[in-house]
C-alpha cells in the first residue's frame, strides 16, 4: 500500500492536469470574447492573445449603446419567470396530487410540447399577435418567453411534488385548510428547491431567447440584449471591441448563476430531462 | 376559490359542519377547485403550442403577401404553397443541410460528451469544480456564442487561422465564407455548444451505475474497453436514448446559431428548414410558404417522437 500511494496520487493529479486542459479548450472562446472586448482599438485587425492594459472604453461604449437592451432583457425575463411559475406551480401540484381524469394525457402533452419547433410557434403567433396588438409589447414577449419555461417547470416540479408525503397534506386538511391554503402554506415552502430551479431555468431560457425577440418585434420599442447584439454586428462591422463587450455583459447573468446556484443548475439539467 | 381560503378557526372543532351540505355537491365543488389548479397551464399550453400547430396547417393553404397585414386578407389558395415550396431547389438543399447538420452535430456532441463524462466519472482533485465550469458555454445565449465564433473564425484576422498559421498549417481557411466549408464550421460550433449538456446528463447516468459491477469486472480481469462495452454502455442505454432524443429535438429546429454565424449563407450553404421558415415568413413575408416548411419540420420531429415512444415502451416491458 505504502509503495502504491505516490503513483496513485500522481495519476490522480495527472487527471486534474488533463481536466484543466479540456476546460481550457472548452472555455477558450469565452476567454477570447473577453480578450477582444478589452482591445477595442483592434477593430478589424488581429487581436493580441493577452490585452496590453485594462482598456474599458469598449465596455463603456457597449453600455451606452446596449445598456437599455440589457434592462429590457432583465424586465422581460423577470416577467416571464413570474408568469411561468404562477402558471406551472399550481399545475404541477394538481397533476401530482389530485388524480384528476386526464392528468396523464396532460403530462404527456407537456412532454410533447418540447417537440414543437419555436419558429413554427413564432410563425403562427406573429399573426395572432398582430390581431391582438401584442406585437412590440413587453407583455407579449413575456408571455412568449414564459412558454419556453412552462413545460420544463411543470415536469420538474411535478416530479418533486409527487414525493411529498401524503400525511403532511392530510394533516393540513384536517386542520381545516382548503386546497389553496394547503398549496400556499405547505406545498410551496416544501418545494422551495424545485421552485428555485424552475425559476432559474425560466430566467435563463428567457434571457437567451432570440427567436421570439426577433420575430415578435418590428420596431425598436422592446429590444432584448440578444437582438441588440445581433443587429449591432450588422451596423458596426468594424467595431468588434464593443460587440464583444456587449456579449460579455450578456453572458454575465449566466456566469453569476453558475457560481451562485450551481447545485440548482445541475439538478435542473438532469431533473428536467430524465423525468 | 376565494371562499376555500377563508377558514374559520373554529372549523377544526366542528368537523361536521363542513360535511353538512349534500356530499355530491361538495365533491363537485372540490373537483372544480382542483381543476382550477391545472386549467391555467392547460389553457396556456393550448394557446402557445396547440394553437400554433393548427394555425400552421391552415396557413400553409393560405396566400399571404406583405399586403395581408394591412388588409387582413389571406385567401385560401389550395396546395399552391406546397407545390411551389417543393419545386424550389432551395427546399431540397435545406432539407439535406438539416439532416447533415443534425446528424453531424449529434455525433460529435454525443461522442465527446460521453468521453468527457467517463473521464470526469473518475475521482480526482478539483474534478467537481472543473466539471461544473464546463457548463458555462451552454449557459451563454446561443446567438452570442455564434457571434463570438464568427470573430474567431474570421478568415483574415480570426484567431483560429492565426493559430493554424503559426503551426505551419493553412492559415487562410475560409471557415464561414466558402460555401464548401460553412456547413462544416457551423456543425463544429454547434458541437462545442452541445458538449456540456451531453456530458452532464451522461455523467448523471454513469453515477447511477453500481460501483460493485466495476469491482466484479476488474476481479474477473476484464480490460477497460471490455468493461465499457459490457457494463457501462448497456446500463447507460436509457440515458443515452434521452440524450439523443432531446439533442435531436433541439438541433433539428436550430435557428439562432445559424443566423448569428452565417445568416444562412454563403450562397444558401447553411440554409436549414429552420432558417428557411424564418426567411420565407419574416423576411419575404410569405407566411404561407413559411408554414409549409414549418409543417415539414414538425412532421420530422413527430416521426422521430413516435419511434422514441415505441422504443421506450418495448424497453419498459
Amino acid at each position: 500500500m505504502a509503495a502504491h500511494a505516490p503513483t496513485a496520487s500522481r495519476r490522480r493529479w495527472g487527471s486534474t492536469v488533463a481536466g484543466v486542459l479540456v476546460l481550457g479548450v472548452m472555455l477558450f472562446p469565452l476567454y477570447w470574447m473577453l480578450n477582444t472586448a478589452l482591445q477595442p482599438e483592434s477593430g478589424l485587425l488581429q487581436v493580441d492573445p493577452v490585452p496590453a492594459g485594462l482598456d474599458l472604453s469598449g465596455f463603456s461604449k457597449a453600455l451606452g449603446d446596449q445598456g437599455g437592451h440589457l434592462l429590457t432583457s432583465l424586465v422581460v425575463s423577470f416577467g416571464a419567470v413570474a408568469i411561468c411559475l404562477a402558471v406551472s406551480a399550481p399545475a404541477a401540484y394538481g397533476l401530482a396530487r389530485f388524480g384528476l381524469r386526464g392528468s396523464r394525457t396532460i403530462v404527456f402533452g407537456t412532454l410533447i410540447t418540447q417537440m414543437v419547433p419555436g419558429i413554427v410557434i413564432a410563425n403562427a403567433l406573429y399573426n395572432s399577435y398582430v390581431d391582438l396588438g401584442l406585437v412590440n409589447s413587453y407583455f407579449g414577449l413575456m408571455l412568449a418567453d414564459a412558454s419556453l419555461g412552462i413545460p420544463f417547470s411543470i415536469v420538474l416540479m411535478r416530479s418533486f411534488m409527487v414525493s411529498i408525503p401524503g400525511e403532511v397534506l392530510e394533516a393540513a386538511e384536517i386542520d381545516g385548510a382548503g386546497p389553496v391554503r394547503t398549496f400556499v402554506r405547505v406545498v410551496l415552502p416544501m418545494s422551495r428547491n424545485s421552485l428555485i430551479t424552475s425559476g432559474l431555468f425560466a430566467f435563463l431560457f428567457s434571457w437567451s431567447d432570440f427567436m421570439f425577440a426577433l420575430t415578435l418585434n418590428t420596431t425598436d420599442d422592446v429590444k432584448p440584449i440578444t437582438l441588440g447584439i445581433y443587429q449591432y454586428i450588422g451596423a458596426h462591422v468594424g467595431d468588434w471591441g464593443s460587440v464583444m463587450a456587449a456579449s460579455v455583459l450578456s453572458a454575465v447573468p449566466a456566469a453569476i448563476l453558475l457560481v451562485l446556484a450551481q447545485k440548482y443548475i445541475a439538478a435542473g439539467i438532469t431533473g428536467g430531462s430524465v423525468k | 376559490m376565494t371562499t376555500s381560503t377563508v377558514t374559520a378557526p373554529a372549523s377544526a372543532t366542528t368537523p361536521g359542519k363542513a360535511l353538512a351540505p349534500d356530499p355530491a355537491r361538495t365533491r363537485l365543488r372540490r373537483r372544480i377547485a382542483q381543476w382550477g389548479f391545472v386549467a391555467p397551464a392547460v389553457v396556456f399550453m393550448l394557446l402557445f403550442f396547440g394553437y400554433p400547430l393548427v394555425r400552421n396547417v391552415l396557413m400553409s393553404f393560405q396566400h399571404y403577401t406583405p399586403k395581408t397585414f394591412f388588409t387582413g386578407e389571406a385567401p385560401f389558395n389550395g396546395t399552391d404553397n406546397w407545390s411551389s415550396v417543393f419545386q424550389d431547389v432551395l427546399f431540397g438543399k435545406a432539407l439535406w443541410h438539416t439532416l447533415v447538420f443534425t446528424v453531424g452535430s449529434l455525433l460529435g456532441q454525443f461522442c465527446i460528451g460521453l468521453a468527457l463524462a467517463v473521464f470526469f466519472n473518475r475521482r480526482f482533485p478539483l474534478g467537481g469544480v472543473l466539471r461544473s465550469l464546463i457548463l458555462l458555454p451552454w449557459l451563454v445565449p446561443m446567438v452570442v456564442s455564434g457571434i463570438v465564433w464568427r470573430r474567431i473564425l474570421d478568415q483574415d484576422t480570426g484567431v483560429l487561422n492565426t493559430f493554424l498559421g503559426t503551426l505551419g498549417l493553412d492559415g487562410n481557411t475560409p471557415w464561414l465564407t466558402s460555401p464548401d466549408m460553412a456547413l462544416l464550421s457551423v456543425i463544429l460550433v454547434n458541437i462545442w455548444i452541445g458538449i456540456p449538456f451531453n456530458m452532464v446528463i451522461l455523467y448523471g447516468g454513469l453515477q447511477e451505475i453500481p460501483k460493485e459491477l466495476y469491482e466484479a469486472s476488474s476481479l474477473d480481469g476484464a480490460s477497460a474497453w471490455r468493461t465499457f462495452r459490457s457494463i457501462t454502455l448497456p446500463l447507460l442505454k436509457p440515458v443515452i436514448t434521452v440524450v439523443l432524443v432531446l439533442g435531436f429535438m433541439s438541433t433539428v429546429k436550430i435557428l439562432d446559431l445559424i443566423l448569428a454565424l452565417t445568416d444562412g449563407g454563403p450562397a444558401d450553404a447553411t440554409q436549414t428548414l429552420g432558417t428557411l421558415t424564418y426567411q420565407n415568413s419574416f423576411v419575404e413575408l410569405d407566411f404561407g410558404a413559411g408554414a409549409v416548411v414549418g409543417n415539414v419540420l414538425i412532421l420530422i420531429s413527430a416521426v422521430f417522437a413516435v419511434f422514441y415512444l415505441r422504443a421506450n415502451r418495448t424497453e419498459g416491458k
